[in-house]
């Protein structure tokens, strides 16, 4: 008798994992260890330090669809001391990736201003490789009240 | 064959000095479409067309160029700094998926 209640509580958490799975078929987000991945790849196998990068987003995004972001760097932006690259990622979008942006001196200032789309609640990361190698990380974290990707 | 639909815009300032750094703003209408939405009706999934690239060059020199992913926003808004050199135009290109390309030009009128 015992080993049937047991039988029979497992079919039934089974199932609601079954239902739980179907109900969300796009919820491969990428987690906060996909976004660590997609940096590696991005800038190899560095520690970025977390400082110079300053990220400015609203706390609260209503609309998930279209969040505007400023991001910007401390650089002389001089040809020996200068961002090369600007990388946008999230950590809990579907996919990591936001954008990448190739700068150079011809810029003045390492500055960005977009739009991205946020799936929920997240951090957006900001990742800048200088012209010598070293990388500069910075994140913030927004809340998100109603999701922008449509899944 | 580019849609007719997708319209690029851009705004810098009208009047620039030599060695000013100033804002170039951009946006072009389009969809975004990420690849992960289902019509609601069919069940389907429907197919990713996004524009992956927006590049521009000041004077015939490359000045920004940017890998867009699926999260940017519908009507990707973009907008960065340039340090004013000569007077001189400043093509904008954006290219999806489907390599159509879209162009903007602009000039910049540099007063020393």
């Amino acid at each position: 008798m015992d080993t049937n209640i047991v039988r029979r509580d497992f079919l039934k958490a089974g199932g609601i994992g079954t239902l739980f799975v179907s109900a969300f078929p796009l919820a491969a987000k990428a987690t906060p260890d996909d976004a660590m991945q997609a940096i590696e790849k991005i800038i190899g196998a560095k520690t970025p330090k977390d400082e110079r990068v300053n990220l400015v987003l609203t706390e609260i995004a209503e609309n998930g669809g279209t969040v505007p972001l400023k991001v910007s760097v401390e650089s002389p932006m001089s040809p020996e001391d200068h961002v090369k690259a600007l990388h946008i990622l999230t950590d809990g979008n579907p996919l990591p990736e936001v954008a990448s942006y190739y700068m150079g001196p011809h810029n003045g200032r390492a500055f960005l201003s977009i739009r991205l789309r946020l799936l929920k609640t997240q951090n957006v990361i900001a990742v800048a490789e200088m012209n010598n190698g070293d990388s500069y990380i910075g994140r913030k974290n927004i809340k998100v009240t109603i999701g922008g990707c449509g899944g | 064959m580019a849609k007719k639909n997708i319209k690029p815009r851009v705004r810098v300032p009208k009047k620039l000095k030599k060695g000013e750094i100033f804002e170039v703003k951009t946006l072009v209408t389009h969809p975004m479409e990420t690849g992960l939405r289902k019509d609601k009706k069919t069940g389907k999934t429907i197919p990713r067309e996004i524009i992956r690239t927006f590049s521009a060059t000041y004077d015939g020199i490359e000045v920004i160029r940017a890998d867009w992913h699926p999260a940017m926003s519908a009507n990707p808004y973009s907008a960065f700094n340039v340090v004013a050199g000569n007077s001189g135009p400043m093509v904008f290109t954006w290219i999806d998926d489907k390599n159509n390309s879209y162009k903007k030009e602009v000039m910049i009128n540099v007063v020393s």
